[in-house]
This record gives C-alpha cells, structure tokens and sequence, in this order.
C-alpha cells in the first residue's frame, strides 16, 4: 500500500505534463501560446503575496524568538495536563498552525530526545504529519487574491487543528 | 480573529522579550521574519507561472471542466454557491488530490488559482471572503497527506525501527481534523449569513 501511494506520487506530475499538452494538442488548442498566455499573471500572483506573508511572518517570528511561545506552552501545560495532553508536545502544538520549519524543528528536537519509537517521538510525528501551517495557508492563498477579511475562516482552521491534536493523542494512546 | 492573533503574538512577543531582558531580538526577529517573507513570495514566482501555464491548457483542452463534472456529487454539497461545472471545483479538486499525495510544490499554486476562481465569483467586496473560500481554506488545511513523507524521513535519520507506522494515526487524526472543518464551516457560515 505504502509503496503503492509513493510510485503513484513519483508518477503523477510527469503524466499530466505528458497528458495535458498532448490532449490540448488534439483538441486543436495552439499549445504554446495557450501556456504563455496563462503563464503570464504568475508574477503579479506571487508578488501580491508579500505585504500578507510578511506581516504573519514578522509577527510569528518576533512571537517564537522573544521566548513567548515557550512561557505560553509552560503555563498552558499544567491545565492541559489535566485533560492528558503531554507537556513536551505543547510546544509543537502551538507552534504547528503558525509556522511551519519551526514546527519541524521542535518535532525533530522532540524526536532526537525522546527517540522516534517513544510514545512522545510517535505522538509529535502524528501531529506533524497530521495538520497543516492554517495561518501561513491562509495568509498565503487570501492574499493572493487581495482578501483582507477573512471572517470565521480562522476560527474554522483552528477548530480543525485543535480536533487534529486532540485525535492524535487519543489514537496513539490506544494503538501504541 | 486574525487581528487579534496578529496584535497577540505581536505585543506578547515584544514584552515577553523586555521582561526576560533581551529586548534586542526583537529588531533582528521582525526583520528576519519579512525577509523569509519576501523570500518565500519570490520563491512562489516559479513554481505559480509554471502551473499557471499547465493549467491554462489543461482548461483549454476541457480537462479542468471535465474534472469538475466528475466530482459534482461531492462539490454541490460543498460548494453549493459555486456554478457546476466551474473552473473552480476542478482546480479545487486538483489542489486537493495534489495535497493528498503530497505534492506540496503543484498543490500551492493550483490552490491559489482556485482563490482566483472564486474571487470571480466573490459577491462580496472584493477584500472580503466568500462562504465558498472560507470552505475550501477549512477543507484544504485540514486536509489528508497520504505519507508525511518529511517526518517519515526524519524518524528513519534518528533511527526509528517502523518509521512508517505513524502513517496510520496520521490518516486517523487528519480525518477527525477534516470532518470537524467541515463542520465548523457549515456551522459558521449559517450564524455569519443571519448576523449579515
């Protein structure tokens, strides 16, 4: 199965490079110019995204450097360790839904001191794999198109991403 | 919300910073986060120009349409805002099936052309989210990766005997994430629509 899913992940993209144009091709689409033409709002696309990353990175990255995530995990965890969330995850979680590489680099820190077949090293790589950066996803693909107000879209994605914390610590109680 | 978490972690930061006495990160720590900012944008140019291009031609050959009619069962429930048979749906479909093979570098720019495609139908004001992106943001971060295969690569460099038997949970709590999206999403947009 697993190596199934990665032969199909290797294959995918080269098969539409192949399938798309040859198909435009016989459907009479001058391929070309088709593709330059569609092409062309790519850098207006991209640059669009820099005022809405810049402002999310700036304050993700003055929130991690100044320590005040650590102080919000370390008083976050005597209430959450009631529920049965670990302390050595809450890092992570809160990391998880702001900053992608800093998530990965507290899960590979978790990793390398708990060791990877640890309860803690399997519940920190369930969680990394198991949600995504929201706030980078929405800063991103909202400012792409010049959204400022984002009404309950927050409050959807981290409703998402604390059910995902919540599910992993459940299912890897029970299966490891 | 997003102001709130924004002035948050802003404020918060800077004090936290001040009280443990070393407010000088905080300069290098704003600049440091615009610059990968800037970098990530300029990285984006690339991979959105290319795919941009592949997916012109993919609609012009009538596959993105054809995409979005197989799905339509699906999409009409999700999307009910959005015409079938749209451009939309197939490059919202393409974005997620890229997302669950983990095909990071195609997902992101077919994702910010469905954002493109449903501005064009945004009746809101143009700087305001329609309910359609406000579901297809919930769908797409929570959505599935099949193999994580980041964290799968770093278990097996720390030595891990299974490093793959992660991908279970991950699949498991990933669909609880899913579903609850789903769901806060229908939820919020019925309490947003009567407060309008």
């Amino acid at each position: 199965m697993y190596e199934l899913i990665n032969q199909i992940s290797r294959w995918a993209i080269p098969v539409m490079l192949l399938v798309i144009p040859l198909l435009a091709f016989i459907r009479k689409v001058p391929v070309f110019e088709t593709f330059v033409e569609g092409a062309e709002t790519g850098f207006s696309t991209a640059i669009k995204t820099i005022p809405f990353l810049t402002a999310m990175l700036v304050a993700v990255s003055i929130f991690r450097a100044s320590g005040a995530m650590e102080l919000l995990a370390s008083w976050l965890s005597p209430v959450l360790s009631v529920i049965g969330i670990p302390a050595d995850i809450l890092p992570h979680a809160v990391m998880r839904p702001l900053s992608g590489g800093a998530a990965l680099g507290i899960a590979t820190e978790v990793i390398k001191t708990h060791g990877p077949d640890s309860f803690i090293g399997r519940l920190v790589s369930t969680m990394q794999g198991s949600s995504d950066t929201t706030f980078y996803v929405l800063t991103l693909y909202f400012g792409s198109v010049g959204i400022r107000k984002y009404r309950y879209a927050v409050v959807s994605g981290l409703a998402a991403d604390f059910t995902t914390l919540i599910a992993s610590i459940i299912i890897c109680k029970l299966m490891f | 919300m997003v102001n709130y978490v924004w002035l948050f972690m802003m404020v918060f930061g800077i004090l936290v910073a001040g009280a443990q006495g070393n407010i000088e990160v905080v300069t290098k720590a704003a600049l440091d986060g615009a610059q990968v900012a800037v970098k990530t944008s300029l990285s984006l140019i690339a991979i959105i120009t290319f795919w941009l291009g592949i997916m012109k031609l993919a609609e012009a050959a009538g596959l993105v349409q054809a995409l979005a009619k197989l799905v339509r069962p699906v999409t009409a429930f999700l999307f009910p805002s959005v015409p079938k048979e749209h451009p939309a749906m197939g490059a919202i479909v393409m974005n997620l099936s890229a997302n669950i093979l983990g095909l990071g570098n195609a997902a992101t720019p077919m994702g910010l052309i469905a954002m493109q495609e449903l501005q064009k139908l945004n009746k809101h004001q143009s700087d305001t989210a329609s309910d359609a992106m406000c579901t297809f943001l919930a769908i797409n971060t929570g959505c599935i990766t099949l193999i994580p295969t980041t964290i799968i690569g770093i278990r097996v460099l720390y030595g891990s005997q299974n490093p793959t038997e992660i991908v279970g949970t991950t699949v498991f709590a990933t669909c609880c994430g899913m579903l609850v999206a789903v769901l806060a999403d229908r939820l919020l947009r019925g309490l947003y629509r009567n407060r309008w």
